[in-house]
């Protein structure tokens, strides 16, 4: 990391969700940064806590969850505490949005090319023919053919890859320094989902622009991102640059996810599964909230609860993690 | 498109059929029109004349033939009470009618679209819930009994407006509009939000649950994540997307806004169409009973193929769907 303040700061954040049956913690204390340009892949299972860590970031959590404390800090100014109308000028100008379903996410009464001149002219001064000029501009270079025909379409015009292209065009089009991405290709056909994250990944390099990558797919991750954090249960447990994550990792929980990723070409053996489940929000164990699950779990793992800390190239939260293991599969 | 709206007019004239023949045939058992048309004393040779006149005692397909054929070419007979053209006497009242109605079905329109949008969007304000509150009772009092407590209050009470009647007309060409005196203004009022009223909650109630519905979707949220502004995300994006099944409702209940005139015109002595029905049914007048429902029938298909054909203006899917298949 810089000396310079990152991109994107994110310090002990804790997301609550107040029920009948008392408060569910959907996120603890959980801190990460993404530096300029960086791909930050987050994963875990359904449930950790990765899209609503991602919703907290563009200050649009459903209610009637709620940010219960820490800070969210881009470019070192607070954004997670700030008035609607100021939030909603960093929505979109500063941090852009994708979401999983490109079948839903665009307004079906619309043309396309009024969805982006809309958000175009929401944050650029832009006149009209400008801002359509632009839209134009934008849709051939997410790899729209026919650009300048297509953009009065309606969105049911478009198969599901070619509508994830316009909402990539529509993330981007106010040049916005950091996209949160979340499950961006779980929608799409196999065959699509690669094309779409070549896009990704050539668009964010082009412009410059800093990914939160939230996926379950490991695969999505080997081949994007630059660091990766793996959440559990609402924690962060492991942070780590990629290939050392991928490759070396430390944490029982992410030797398992790892495991779980077929190699083509290697020698054929058993993927490693995980056993059970994870804990529903009301039911976190005491300690480690993994240790029922993990082949490895000692005694101090059912009282006390581990910190992140080194653990050869990445940062673990598991008790074991400073002595090297090997790893699984 | 063009085959479209010609399938949909072959629809149109066989539920118009259907109806007739419905029409027509309730009407037989309602009882003896006869005994109205003449008096206490007259002869049952008196009787037999006139109904042989008016070809009462012929077979029941053979009035029906001869009423179909006949008010296809806008002739629906002679009132049995009145000895006018029953086309005349509708054609007379349909200016009343259609005057009350259009004036509830905007008042209901621009009051209920509005409050269903400002309940969905402030939905834990105290107004809100007022409003939501204030609506039970819209849909749950009938509409003679709101027409009364009104009538009652700003009629009887405070006297500030008439009771009854449509006030003074002005005669445009062959249509009577109260619309440009004072009075008939002043009229016009308490019948239109008594017919109105039910309408109007429904409305709200019915844009109010369509706009939560919107609100919640994918495109609504990715909308929010771009930074739109809440005015563009609720009043372009929501709206427009909540249009289409408050158009469909909309279009039936302004059909029953014609329809159920005849409760509110009763109530206010308002000299339309229902009106002449209620009388119409007191004296067992046949043909303008069936003229009164086929009309009915009319404005209710038109009303239909109107709404569908607004379809194609506000969800571009229907028109390329549609578009493809010719």
């Amino acid at each position: 990391m810089t000396a310079s303040a990152p991109l994107l700061a994110v310090d002990r954040l804790r997301i609550e969700f107040p029920t009948r049956r008392g408060t569910l913690v959907a996120v603890h204390d959980v801190s990460f940064e993404i530096a300029r340009g960086e791909v930050l892949g987050v994963v875990g299972e359904s449930g950790a806590g990765k899209s609503i860590t991602g919703a907290a970031i563009i200050g649009l959590i459903d209610p009637p969850g709620r940010i219960a404390g820490g800070e969210i800090r881009l470019e070192g100014r607070r954004i997670d505490a700030l008035p609607p109308a100021e939030m909603r000028r960093v929505r979109g100008r500063e941090i852009g949005a994708v979401f999983q379903d490109p079948l839903t996410s665009l307004n079906p009464l619309y043309t396309i090319g009024r969805q982006l001149v809309e958000t175009i002219r929401t944050h650029l001064s832009t006149g009209e023919a400008e801002a359509r000029a632009r839209a134009i501009a934008l849709l051939e270079e997410v790899g729209i053919p026919a650009a300048s025909r297509r953009i009065d379409q309606y969105p049911h015009q478009f198969s599901g890859g070619m509508r994830q292209r316009v909402v990539l065009a529509l993330a981007l089009c106010a040049q916005p320094k950091l996209i949160v991405a979340d499950e961006p290709t779980t929608a799409l056909d196999v065959s699509i989902q690669a094309q779409i994250i070549q896009l990704l990944k050539r668009l964010c390099r082009d412009h410059g622009t800093a990914v939160m990558l939230v996926t379950h797919d490991m695969g999505v991750i080997a081949e994007t991102a630059d660091r990766v954090a793996v959440m559990y249960a609402g924690r962060i447990v492991e942070i780590g640059p990629a290939a050392d994550l991928i490759h070396r990792p430390r944490h029982p929980y992410s030797i398992g996810l790892m495991g779980s990723i077929p190699s083509i070409g290697g020698s054929v053996e058993r993927l490693v599964q995980i056993d059970g489940a994870m804990p529903r929000l009301d039911a976190v164990p005491s300690g480690c909230a993994f240790h029922p699950r993990c082949p490895r779990a000692i005694e101090r793992c059912r009282r006390e609860l581990p910190e992140l800390r080194p653990a050869g190239a990445t940062r673990a939260a598991c008790w074991l993690a400073g002595s090297p293991v090997e790893q699984a599969a | 498109m063009i085959a479209f709206v010609l399938r949909r007019l072959a629809q149109t004239f066989a539920v118009l059929g259907v109806v007739a023949l419905i029409a027509f045939a309730l009407f037989n058992y309602t009882g003896d029109p006869i005994a109205f048309m003449v008096g206490q004393d007259a002869t049952l040779e008196d009787r037999a004349r006139l109904r042989q006149e008016l070809g009462l005692d012929r077979p029941f397909y053979v009035q029906f033939a001869r009423f179909v054929g006949n008010a296809v070419q806008g002739d629906f007979g002679v009132s049995l009470r009145q000895g006018r053209k029953v086309s005349v006497l509708l054609a007379e009242r349909l200016p009343a009618t259609l005057e009350l109605s259009l004036a509830a079905a905007i008042l209901a329109l621009a009051v209920g679209i509005p409050a269903g949008v400002y309940t969905a969007l402030r939905r834990h304000g105290v107004v809100a819930h007022a409003l939501l509150a204030a609506s039970l009772v819209g849909v749950s009092l009938p509409t003679f009994l709101i027409g009364i407590l009104l009538i009652l209050l700003f009629a009887v009470q405070l006297g500030w407006l008439p009771s009854f009647g449509r006030g003074d007309t002005v005669a445009l060409g062959g249509w009577t509009t109260g619309l440009l005196t004072a009075s008939g203004l002043k009229s016009l009022i308490l019948p239109s939000i008594t017919l109105a009223l039910f309408q109007m909650t429904l409305i709200m109630r019915l844009v109010r649950a369509e706009m939560l519905e919107v609100l919640r979707t994918d495109y609504i949220r990715f909308a929010r994540a771009r930074g739109l502004t809440d005015r563009s995300i609720h009043f372009g994006h929501a709206l427009k997307n909540t249009l289409v099944p408050v158009i469909t409702i909309t279009g039936l209940q302004l059909g029953s806004i014609i329809a159920f005139a005849i409760i509110t015109e009763t109530v206010f002595q308002w000299p339309g169409m229902g009106l002449l029905f209620i009388q119409a049914v007191n004296f067992a007048d046949v043909p303008v009973m069936a003229a009164y429902l086929c009309f009915i029938a009319v404005v209710f298909v038109v009303i239909n193929l109107a709404v569908d054909l607004l379809y194609y203006a506000v969800d571009p899917r229907l028109r390329i769907e549609r578009g493809a298949a010719h």
